[in-house]
């Protein structure tokens, strides 16, 4: 009985909310929706944790173009006049204090800040005024000898198609809510094996990111 | 001469200016810096718009700021929640606090120590890229107080990527 009532309810989500995706894949109407032509705008996940190559630096991952086959993978590019931006909040209001701002144009991307932003909000000019690092996006075909740009101030950028490290099984999840499960599998199918995304990695001393003990984190995807 | 190049500093500023489609050189290697850039999509926790924010107002949350969002989005995710039979979890947040966690979309990240969306001591100082954050999420929404309770909507059995990560940056691993 309880199961029923929480399969209703599920269903109930579904039906305001229409098919649903994860965990951001393809959740930006605006950019991924009919008629529109900038996939790259759509972020699937961002990622903030403790470099585990050194724990003096941070590591910030914002990945875009979910669901890529291997195929697909081989042709995308990021597309120009997109910004991605990682925004930190070191002061705990829920307000960027600084930005990373990374912009690819042919074949290249380069990464600025951390720098305060001039406004906060959702309008951004580039901070040309901070730390710049560049590096080569890294092509499908040399995946596996990745570019690593690096700035004398310690951070290190990439840019380039990877795995897609979300997992979820999405499909049983889909049914659950169409009501045609009541309850996940044993073991689970990973919906997102053998996909990738288009990924932003950035890589940066703490020291540049203000002296709290926490930040608020979030991505952003901005266009001219 | 310094008049001169006045001059065409100016008459280059006017051109970046009134000629959007113009190439401006900002670096002067012809990367292109300027404009202003505008919004499209925002995001921090897996699966909350996904999962809180109906379809009509995914845009809406895309790009309301994060200091905004729970205002804005409160009563959206109390009623998502109240669909999904909450009452508490076992971090004992009552609907109205775990909906204002939800809707204010940020990683919390500590800056010293372990990073993770949820590793069974630490909860919500960071995000790696192993973390089950799905089952985590599931947990919090349908394991009750227990977090034990729903054992067939709890957890998804999917528990780790398809691909391991690597020991050295860029620590995501190789394509497909």
């Amino acid at each position: 009985m309880k199961r029923k009532i929480l399969v209703g309810g599920l269903l109930c989500t579904l039906l305001v909310g229409g098919i649903i995706f994860a965990a951001d894949h393809i959740d930006a109407p605006a950019v991924t929706g009919p008629g529109s032509t900038s996939p790259g705008n759509d972020i699937t996940d961002i990622y903030a944790f403790q470099s585990p190559a050194d724990n003096s630096k941070m590591v910030f991952v914002l990945n875009t173009q979910g669901l890529l086959s291997p195929g697909a993978s081989a042709t995308a590019t990021f597309p120009a006049g997109v910004m991605y931006e990682f925004n930190i909040d070191n002061t705990g209001d829920n307000i960027e204090d600084l930005v990373i701002q990374c912009l690819v144009q042919n074949g290249k991307m380069r990464v600025y800040g951390p720098v305060a932003p001039a406004v906060p909000g959702t309008t951004s000019t580039v901070m040309t005024n901070g730390p710049v690092t560049e590096v080569s996006v890294t092509s499908y075909s040399s995946s596996s000898a990745p570019s690593g740009g690096t700035n004398a101030n310690g951070t290190k950028i990439f840019a380039g198609p990877r795995d897609d490290p979300f997992f979820f099984d999405l499909v049983r999840f889909k049914e659950i809510i169409a009501g045609t499960q009541t309850s996940f599998r044993n073991p689970g199918v990973d919906s997102f094996a053998g996909t990738n995304v288009m990924s932003i990695v950035v890589e940066v001393p703490k020291s540049l990111l203000g002296s709290s003990t926490t930040i608020n984190v979030w991505g952003e995807t901005k266009s001219k | 001469m310094l008049r001169i190049n006045k001059l065409t500093l100016l008459s280059v500023m006017a051109t970046g200016l009134f000629l959007t489609s113009c190439d401006k050189d900002d670096d002067m290697d012809n990367f292109d810096t300027s404009g202003t850039f505008t919004q499209n999509d925002q995001m921090a926790r897996p699966a909350v718009n996904t999962v809180f924010v109906n379809a009509a107002r995914k845009n809406e949350f895309n790009t309301t700021v994060p200091s905004a969002m729970n205002t804005a989005f409160n009563a959206q995710f109390q009623s998502v929640l109240t669909g999904f039979g909450y009452t508490t979890n076992i971090l004992g947040l009552d609907k109205a606090t775990f909906a204002a966690v939800l809707a204010t979309d940020v990683l919390n990240v500590k800056m010293n120590g372990v990073t993770t969306f949820y590793d069974g001591t630490n909860v919500l100082t960071g995000r790696a890229l192993a973390d089950d954050v799905i089952t985590t999420e599931l947990i919090l929404i349908f394991g009750g107080a227990t977090g034990a309770s729903n054992p067939g909507l709890r957890d998804d059995n999917v528990n780790a990527n398809d691909k391991a990560f690597l020991a050295a940056f860029p620590y995501l691993a190789t394509p497909h």
